[in-house]
């Protein structure tokens, strides 16, 4: 789909003194501050001028972002910005809309996602993904980890005792069910549950864990030790998480990415984004000023 | 408002208002160097309480609003920014005091001239303060800039006081005292510019996010 709004062309600089959040509501293509910092990173999976339209909606305009590998990156922004549908675009879970529609792009590790002959089972073994609530499957705690080795046939208890193991420890849970592996996942507290969902994604290892706002159903407690998980999952995953909870972005993430209404505004380390963002539209984000 | 954007306007009252005592007490103290002023010496060193427990006020005051709203971007570094701000203004505030100080020392000395110089660098010294704390309310980098080009002319002038005392030491040596009076308050003043100079860097994190300390002014 091309038209007025299609953003594969750059869009021009904007006069500094230009407010680039009005700028987008007016509809205008407005382009994003992206960190140098960012661009030197290692991409495990580069989203490349994505446009999606909902019906006659457009809900991504052009957005071009490198997501960092082994690193946590957060997408931050208002209600209806677009962080849920574009974290939904990268294991293509939008394909189960209908009417939606896309241009541009992303690849993981090099490959072509919406490539014809990408195979979207295999996409999605090669992605984790959590959600807002827990969803742990009705069955042992143990079987909830190695569901992904089940489905692929693996039988070798040896190997399945491992994985469980390796990936209980990864998602910090291990201590607190070691005794219990076989007692059902639904007695697990919400918290745990959680840290069970994490761990059941990374026992398939993959390449990009998603994210979509994993402590918004949680306590504070269970909050803060998702929060140290996520921190600790940095240099093994490439993370890509979307947070409504900006203490949370500063806390768990490396990279920070704002959006607004559809566009990538601002994407740069956490620490600058929470300290000396470049625009002016992000620090009034950031300070809770908007949004 | 919001709670925090109230947290810090009163933050930025507090400040301005142990600026202007510092700045009262700079000016009382070169008063009272240049009329040999005891009395008015006597009331500088007082005033340094005021301004020492409006200091730990003010720092409180920080800690609260980052204990409490955990403050990002912008609100972050201007309650960092005040938290260095108050510091450097308490201790302009006992630079003021030992001005006062030796003032009291020196009134038991008989006449001296005061080198035209202490008069020049503390007129220096008092507009930099000056100007920094105004640089502080309008969030004026400009300002700030021109401040820290500013500090050369005072440390040029320090140099020539310091060489002046030499010279005087060699030519009456009976006066050494007072002449080594003269020197030390030259370098409390000296100090003061430094202060004021820190103010207007803090000024520059606090605006543009940059950290300039231990650059040449050019930045």
């Amino acid at each position: 789909m091309t038209g007025a709004d299609d953003t594969r062309q750059p869009a021009p600089p904007l006069p500094a003194t230009t407010d680039r959040l009005q700028a987008v509501a007016s509809g205008l293509n407005v382009p994003s501050e992206v960190h140098e910092k960012v661009l030197e990173e290692t991409p495990v999976l580069e989203i490349d001028r994505f446009n999606l339209w909902y019906g006659t909606k457009q809900a991504l305009h052009g957005i071009s972002m490198p997501i960092p590998h082994n690193q946590v990156t957060a997408l931050v922004g208002p209600s209806g910005c677009g962080k849920s549908t574009l974290l939904r675009s990268v294991n293509r879970l939008n394909d189960l809309v209908q009417s939606v529609q896309i241009t541009g792009d992303m690849r993981l590790n090099g490959d072509s996602i919406y490539d014809p002959r990408m195979d979207v089972i295999d996409l999605r073994k090669r992605m984790g993904m959590v959600f807002q609530k827990p969803n742990p499957f009705p069955m042992s705690i143990y079987e909830n980890v190695v569901y992904s080795l089940r489905i692929d046939g693996e039988r070798n208890r040896g190997v399945l005792d491992e994985v469980c193991e390796l990936s209980l420890r990864g998602a910090a849970l291990w201590d607190e069910v070691k005794d219990r592996l076989h007692d059902s996942a639904l007695g697990l507290s919400g918290g745990q549950q959680q840290r069970l969902c994490i761990a059941r994604a990374i026992a398939a290892e993959p390449e990009v864990l998603l994210l979509d706002e994993p402590c918004s159903a949680l306590d504070p407690i269970a909050t803060g030790k998702v929060e140290d998980l996520i921190q600790e999952l940095r240099g093994r995953y490439s993370v890509l998480m979307v947070t409504h909870n900006m203490q949370q972005a500063s806390r768990a993430s490396d990279y920070t990415a704002f959006m607004y209404l559809g566009r990538l505004i601002e994407y740069g380390p956490t620490s600058d984004i929470f300290t000396k963002p470049m625009l002016k539209e992000t620090e009034s984000y950031v300070t809770g000023r908007f949004g | 408002m919001r709670h925090i954007e109230r947290q810090i306007v009163q933050l930025k009252e507090k400040i301005l208002r142990v600026g202007t005592l510092v700045e009262e007490a700079i000016s009382k103290s070169i008063t009272a160097l240049i009329n040999r002023d005891s009395a008015l010496a006597q009331r500088v060193m007082a005033s340094d309480e005021e301004i020492d427990r409006m200091e730990v006020e003010v720092e409180e005051e920080c800690l609260k609003i980052l204990a409490l709203y955990q403050p990002v971007a912008a609100d972050l570094r201007l309650v960092v920014a005040a938290l260095k701000i108050n510091n450097d203004l308490e201790r302009i505030g006992d630079l003021a005091k030992n001005i006062a100080k030796r003032v009291a020392q020196l009134a038991g000395e008989g006449p001296i001239d005061l080198p035209a110089e202490i008069r020049t660098m503390a007129t220096l010294a008092q507009e930099m303060v000056r100007q920094s704390l105004d640089a502080v309310v309008n969030g004026d980098t400009a300002l700030a800039r021109q401040v820290r080009e500013e500090d050369d002319a005072v440390d040029d002038a320090r140099q020539r006081v310091r060489r002046m005392v030499l010279q005087g030491i060699k030519v009456e040596p009976e006066r050494v005292e007072c002449l080594l009076r003269v020197n030390s308050v030259s370098k409390h003043i000296e100090r003061i510019a430094d202060m004021a100079t820190n103010i207007a860097e803090d000024v520059i994190y606090m605006v543009e996010g940059d950290i300039v300390r231990h650059r040449s002014s050019d930045y």
